[in-house]
């Protein structure tokens, strides 16, 4: 830390401060300058950005702005296989100079990976690029193109990136030239690693996100990670005040999942004692010691609209209970899914050669038949080396349940029909068909679960179902079909289970019998 | 324009072991399979940034080296038992660290278990075995991270090898054997889909994280990810003494485990309570009591007691049950629940 005192150097660098607080920008696109910037100065450190837009000028702008990050752009996208990702063995070149030659994948380098579709992106992909992630040698761009609310980044990657920005609100006419200044970045990235930070930063950090319902420590590490760029783009030798509060905007406002009611009050939470002993450069204390976590709070609220915060809080929870499925892709034929194990096996209607399985199965047998043969050929291929690809190829089932939690059904046997429900829950359990729980009361009907294989969601959902009010069956069948042709839409074979209390009234049950 | 090249951080050492804040089960769940790798393995399930892979990688720095003849692609003790194909010609034995290999997410069949040496089939003509990950992992770890979200495929292989200990690869006109006897560990967020119960009972040891719920011990782990990212030196000049005097614990531990007692009390009360808890078989009350050896020969005792078996009980048996799916609160709980019927 003792190096860390002499500013000189530095003084003469060039400083954000200008384009960050540029009064010619609107609010909005100066965040989606102030995010750019950041992610030029620490691309890996920082993760990278969820871009939540659709496809416009405004989104070509942006992505024309990460030309400033310093790392060469791959484009990726939901269906890229692992070959890709992580390497294979390049046919061409192996047969050629007899020796093995190797593909280098994407992530074989640092890079800046541009997901594109990222809201389609399978759980698998997800996996494997979280893990990339975990080294911080890339940083990923996630284009969400996600027009539902349900369709979001899968979480597990979403908790990787330190910024999100969400483009659809921003009007073309706000769209002006983004000013990254390499030199500007450049310095910023030079003073990074000198930059200090106050003790109280991590405790402020970390409060103000349990304070918002944050649960993933990842995120007040990366908004320290943040504060520390930020003082480094605009300057500081330390981190201060206002950098602790614009990183906690930026990385904490689309991950909140609650809202302290009294902003003005202190959060409920225990607060740590400002005292600082360990702090050994008293004389050159970076920012004032006192970071009220209510001003931050506050300026994490005042950073993105309420209405996009509810919506992105409902998708998150969507996503979470989607499961293993997530944004499933239409499971059919041979061609799609997850590639397994090749097949020996002459190739038919509908089923590909492959290749580099055909070739290996080849290889050993190429000498011997190289000198038996009557051609000169440069690979000999017989029909017993024929293998063919074979995906995962498998349509799984939903079963949604609607459940009657109406006030004549609370008052004669919710009870029973939860247990009823559980039954057929755990016989869907066993099958491994996936879930979706729509509950109708009151004034209209409400899809309690997305499908899902999470039985544990489920049966908390339920057990935690309210009764009382009318019987909207309409809403309810209304709903189910809908659910219903959602998921066939994603390759699921749906199926309706309305369960309501013991038939009392035959008008209705027979509409049960005749949907 | 010529854009600045990225500076590329130095290669580093793992997160260190004994530098992970709270999450007491996880990390004894992992002293206790290094101190005896018969235990058969940890899995760790829960919710994101909870440090699961953290504590996993970083586990291999506790673990002991091992002694193997030079370039034995299985990690053979002794020349005799170094595979033919491998056609080793040395016989120097050599120390190296245990292998702690990761099985990716993305991971071939052939990279698993092995497959035909493209390379000298292509210039030689020979039939020549190039060895895979359970080679490497002979002796050592494997590590499955998202292990919830492994190919089937490669599940239905791993259970096999796990099971007999051996790699059979019967493939491409190959006809191979080896010893691939390793330790499990796998980690994952079960919210990203569930295990399937054979893989399950593999593991020996199964662990549940939750991120910390108390403000203080979340700004710990801040600061010390923040310390260990931006002053990595002086960080691990602290923790690598921690880490090394817990290594010196482990050995000492496995030094101590063969004269270690057991009362035919703790046999009766492991016996009872793995018929309270019903668990399937006898696994559930070998792994209980081997569990409980490890932790009593860690914490210096000379013969296992009752609080022993108290304190990996739930590790032990939680992931045995007969699953009931719609049991909320979880089988740990009705393991902790049985223990004080049981184990007053």
């Amino acid at each position: 830390m003792n190096a860390l005192k002499s500013d000189a150097p530095v003084a003469d660098a060039p400083v954000a401060d200008a384009p960050v607080t540029d009064s010619a920008l609107s609010p909005a696109w100066a965040r989606v300058q102030l995010a750019l910037l950041v992610l030029a100065v620490d691309p890996a450190g920082l993760g990278g950005l969820w871009l939540r837009a659709r496809v416009g000028p405004v989104r070509e702008a942006v992505i024309a702005g990460l030309a400033a990050v310093p790392l060469p752009v791959r484009r990726l996208h939901p269906g890229l296989g692992d070959e890709a990702l992580f390497g294979g063995l390049d046919l061409t070149a192996t047969l050629a100079e007899g020796r093995q030659v190797r593909t280098e994948g994407i992530l074989a380098r640092p890079s800046l990976l541009l997901l594109t579709m990222a809201e389609r992106c399978p759980p698998g992909l997800a996996a494997r690029l979280a893990q990339a992630l975990d080294r911080p040698r890339h940083a990923l761009v996630a284009l969400d193109e996600g027009a539902e609310a349900e369709e979001v980044l899968p979480p597990v990657l979403a908790d990787r990136l330190a910024l999100f920005l969400a483009l659809d609100d921003i009007p073309l006419a706000e769209r002006v030239p983004l000013s990254l200044d390499a030199p500007v970045i450049a310095a910023a990235r030079l003073r990074l690693g000198r930059v200090r930070v106050p003790e109280r930063a991590a405790t402020v950090l970390t409060g103000v996100a349990a304070s918002l319902g944050i649960d993933s420590l990842r995120a007040p590490l990366l908004a320290l990670r943040l504060a520390r760029v930020l003082a480094a783009l605009r300057g500081h030798s330390g981190v201060r005040r206002e950098d602790i509060s614009t990183a906690a905007e930026l990385v904490f406002a689309h991950r909140a999942t609650r809202w302290p009611e009294v902003v003005d009050a202190p959060p409920p939470a225990p607060e740590p004692e400002p005292d600082q002993p360990s702090d050994t450069q008293g004389e050159s204390r970076p920012g004032p010691e006192d970071i009220p976590e209510e001003l931050i709070l506050a300026a994490v609220r005042a950073a993105l609209p309420q209405s996009l915060l509810d919506r992105l809080a409902a998708a998150r929870v969507a996503r979470a209970s989607a499961g293993a499925t997530g944004a499933g892709e239409a499971r059919a034929g041979q061609r799609h899914g997850r590639p397994l194990a090749a097949r020996p096996g002459p190739p038919s209607a509908g089923q590909r050669l492959d290749l580099i399985a055909t070739l290996r199965a080849a290889a050993p047998w190429q000498r011997i038949r190289r000198e038996a043969a009557l051609a000169d050929r440069l690979v000999h291929i017989r029909p017993s080396d024929l293998r063919i690809k074979r995906h995962e190829d498998r349509s799984e089932r939903v079963v949604i349940f609607a459940v009657d939690a109406s006030g004549s059904a609370a008052l004669a046997r919710l009870a029973e029909a939860k247990g009823a429900v559980e039954l057929l829950l755990a016989r869907a359990y066993a099958k491994r068909d996936h879930v979706a729980l729509i509950a109708f009361r009151g004034a209209g009907a409400e899809l309690m679960l997305p499908p899902t294989r999470s039985l544990v969601q489920t049966k908390r959902r339920l057990a935690g179902l309210p009764g009382g009010g009318g019987t909207p069956l309409a809403a309810a069948l209304q709903l189910a079909q809908a659910t219903a042709v959602r998921a066939r839409a994603k390759g699921l074979t749906p199926i309706l289970a309305p369960r309501r209390k013991p038939p009392q009234r035959p008008g209705r049950d027979a509409a049960f019998r005749r949907w | 324009m010529t854009k600045p090249a990225p500076k590329l951080p130095t290669p580093r050492q793992p997160f260190p072991f004994s530098a992970i804040v709270g999450q007491g089960d996880m990390k004894t769940a992992m002293i206790l399979t290094a101190i005896d790798p018969g235990i058969g393995g940890v899995l760790v399930f829960g919710d994101r940034g909870t440090g699961k892979s953290t504590a996993v990688r970083a586990l291999a720095a506790l673990l002991p080296p091992i002694e193997a003849v030079e370039g034995c692609p299985i990690n053979a003790p002794r020349r005799e038992l170094c595979p033919d194909w491998a056609e080793i010609t040395s016989d120097r034995i050599v120390t190296r660290p245990t292998p702690v290999v990761d099985l990716p997410l993305g991971v071939t069949e052939d990279r698993v278990v092995g497959a035909l040496d493209i390379e000298r089939a292509l210039t030689r003509g020979e039939k020549a075995f190039e060895p895979g990950l359970l080679a490497r992992a002979n002796r050592g770890y494997l590590y499955i991270d998202e292990v919830n979200l492994l190919e089937d495929n490669i599940v239905d292989l791993l259970l096999d090898v796990a099971q007999s200990g051996e790699n059979v690869v019967e493939r491409e006109g190959l006809s191979i054997r080896h010893p691939a006897r390793f330790v499990l560990v796998g980690s994952g967020n079960p919210e990203e889909g569930e295990l399937r119960p054979q893989l399950l009972d593999r593991f020996g040891l199964s662990v549940e994280v939750t991120s910390p719920r108390d403000i203080d011990t979340r700004v710990e782990v801040i600061r010390r990810r923040d310390a260990y990212e931006n002053q990595y030196d002086k960080f691990m000049k602290t923790w690598r003494v921690q880490d090394s005097d817990l290594q010196a614990r482990i050995l000492a531990a496995r030094v101590a485990l063969p004269k270690l007692k057991t009362p035919g009390a703790v046999l009766h009360d492991c016996a009872a309570l793995c018929l309270a808890l019903g668990s399937d078989g006898l696994r559930g009350e070998l792994t209980l009591l081997r569990a409980a050896r490890a932790l009593a020969a860690y914490e210096g005792d000379a013969s296992v007691q009752r609080r022993h078996l108290r304190q990996v009980a739930p590790m032990a048996l939680s992931h045995r049950l007969r699953r009931d799916p719609l049991d909320e609160a979880g089988s740990a709980a009705r393991v902790a629940r049985t223990l004080g019927e049981v184990l007053p």
